[in-house]
């Protein structure tokens, strides 16, 4: 660029000036985390002091996490959590890929109109619907179990998904299934054979948001689950805070475990997740 | 809602989505129903009917979903709205009982509720998009670590909403919470955050304003959709910075600003979260959100009826509230292809 004497000066202003205020927001961004790691380190006495300032705990006591696993057992809600995490995976990656492949790949009579509907459910209250639910699955005897909160993964696994799928599909060229249709391939194996070794990197969003969703998931469980052995981790990081409201330091180290999965997985896919907010214009 | 209006919500999502190739700009062809070719031959009818028994049995799953979780719930719950129900019993029919239960006033936390949710969603809403859009606008600016910027103000909405709330309640703590450090550093007043009864709605706000991520990065794809040479051009005529964001940027980001304006509505009328874990609806119902209340008639007085009458006057909101955005979208979004 060809920016000589006071334009030059200007322009290098502007650019710190706008460094700087990019800077100062990222802080702020961070300040929840920051403050939750700051004080899971530190003994409960010192959270309270706030004069002098404590940016970050000269001695860091990892007793804190041993304590808070002992509070609620840890190991067993993360197990949970997993499964709960693992099932709802499985189901949604089937299902939401095999509607996508009929909504994208298949012309069939009624699609663009079924499609139509079942789109605009994204815009229906989840809590106009969740009594009824609540009031259907406990007809079907099946609170207190896993089944509710794992059942409608298989059926479609959210709109969402159906669409970000739907949307990544059609960007494969269409004489793929066609050559393949000529050497006689039905749909099942095209699905299986072309579309979905082609949508990987679609699929891992879809599985990524599947994740952090049901990771962080509190009203399914509030709802579903009464017995504490079936407890998940969100859940049982909600008991937690009834019966040890003022040790903050252990509820901070126990908030950091539940979140320090979520950070991981983001960090390693977040180039996934934003792609398929972006593809889409949705979030999950 | 009318039809019209759901086909232009689709519309709006597919304008959103920068996937798929075959959807013109605002046109509503894609909803035509495929006509297929006419043809004699039987084996062509018989493809056709394997065509469409694989198209309805790839997509079964989705439908089946749609109808139990979505079709199923909301009959079930306009019944139950004109029932006295709680789960164990049987349920008898009231009529309208239910209904007139909220409205006569013998219910004052009803309006309490519908008070603390008008507020929020008027202060939420607006906070949540004039906020992302300004991330949005700065990430598309020339920089460095783009990217790295992009991901960290995506972090905080990853951020489970337990763990979330609790370093939250810890932040805003009157007492010994970081905010008040601040506060009294910068010499303003101390405040009590959410326990206090004006404070309350105002702190939450401020709070989601952290897990507004999605919604910048939604900004931030329309932003870089905008086709160069309308700045271009603007240039040539010598239009300055701000030129470009009124005449070009903003109207040529009105549909994501709609859809974002749209969902935004949806999900800030069913603000839950913080009122359950945070606050109780605390203090003196000032944060009693709806859908909190909602679930209290539920889960803990257990009148599903009186719940599901909620749900529906919820649901019934909604709809009115979205048509008549939709209606107005027509003097403020501008659709490239033309309205039809």
């Amino acid at each position: 660029m060809a920016l000589t004497g006071k334009n030059r000066i200007a322009y290098i202003v502007k650019r710190i000036l706008f460094y700087s205020f990019i800077l100062l927001l990222s802080l702020i961004c961070i300040i929840p985390l920051y403050w939750m790691v700051r004080s899971s380190f530190m003994k409960s006495t010192q959270i309270y002091i706030m004069d002098p300032f404590v940016f970050w705990p000269q001695e860091m006591i990892w007793q804190n996490y041993k304590d808070a696993t002992k509070f609620m057992p840890f190991l067993d809600y993360t197990l949970n959590t997993i499964f709960l995490v693992v099932v709802n995976i499985v189901g949604t990656v089937l299902t939401s890929a095999m509607c996508a492949y009929s909504f994208s790949r298949i012309k069939w009579k009624g699609r663009g109109i079924v499609f139509m509907i079942i789109l605009s459910s994204i815009m229906l209250p989840g809590s106009v619907t969740i009594i009824s639910q609540f009031i259907m699955w406990s007809n079907l005897k099946l609170i207190d179990t896993y089944w509710p909160l794992v059942l409608p993964a298989f059926f479609g696994g959210g709109v969402t998904n159906i669409f970000m799928l739907r949307q990544f599909f059609m960007t494969i060229p269409k004489d793929m299934d066609e050559s393949a249709t000529i050497d006689g391939a039905g749909h099942i194996r095209i699905f299986l054979q072309i579309i979905i070794p082609l949508s990987k990197s679609a699929i891992i969003v879809v599985g990524l948001f599947t994740f952090l969703g049901c990771w962080n998931d509190v009203f399914g469980p509030i709802m579903y689950l009464n017995t504490p052995e079936k407890f998940t981790l969100s859940l049982g990081l909600l008991q937690f805070r009834g019966e040890y409201s003022t040790k903050w330091n252990l509820l901070m180290a126990a908030s950091t475990l539940v979140v320090a999965p979520c950070i991981i997985v983001y960090l390693v896919g977040q180039k996934y997740l934003i792609e398929g907010i972006t593809l889409t214009g949705l979030k999950a | 809602m009318y039809i019209k209006d759901l086909k232009k919500l689709c519309c709006l999502i597919y304008e959103n989505s920068i996937g798929g190739d075959n959807v013109p700009k605002g046109s509503i062809t894609a909803f035509k129903t495929q006509r297929a070719t006419k043809s004699n031959s039987s084996t062509m009818s018989r493809r056709r009917l394997l065509t469409n028994i694989a198209g309805w049995g790839f997509a079964l799953p989705a439908i089946l979903g749609f109808l139990f979780f979505n079709i199923v719930p909301m009959a079930l719950s306009a019944y139950y709205s004109l029932c006295d129900y709680n789960v164990i019993g049987a349920s008898v029919f009231t009529g309208l009982k239910n209904y007139i239960s909220l409205f006569d006033g013998s219910d004052p936390a009803f309006w309490a509720s519908v008070k603390a949710t008008v507020k929020y969603t008027v202060l939420a809403v607006p906070a949540n998009l004039i906020f992302s859009f300004m991330i949005a606008l700065m990430l598309n600016r020339p920089m460095v670590g783009r990217a790295f910027f992009r991901s960290l103000f995506y972090l905080p909405s990853i951020v489970p909403a337990v763990a979330n709330s609790f370093v939250w309640l810890l932040l805003m703590n009157p007492d010994f919470g970081l905010f008040n450090v601040i506060l009294d550093f910068l010499g303003l007043p101390e405040s009590k955050w959410i326990w206090g009864e004006k404070t309350v709605i105002p702190s939450i706000v401020f709070m989601g304003i952290w897990g507004t991520g999605a919604t910048q990065v939604i900004f931030l794809a329309g932003l870089q959709n905008i086709p160069r040479v309308y700045y271009e051009a603007l240039e040539i005529d010598g239009g300055n910075a701000w030129h470009k964001l009124w005449k070009v940027t903003i109207p040529m980001i009105s549909p994501t600003m709609f859809y974002n304006l749209v969902m935004g509505i949806i999900g800030a009328l069913q603000v839950f979260n913080a009122s359950y874990i945070m606050t109780n609806g605390g203090p003196n119902n000032a944060s009693l959100f709806y859908v909190y209340n909602l679930w209290r008639q539920a889960f803990t007085y257990m009148d599903m009826g009186k719940a599901s009458a909620m749900a529906w006057l919820l649901f019934i909101t909604i709809l009115m509230l979205t048509a008549f955005v939709f209606r107005t979208s027509k003097k403020w979004v501008y659709y490239e292809g033309g309205d039809e």
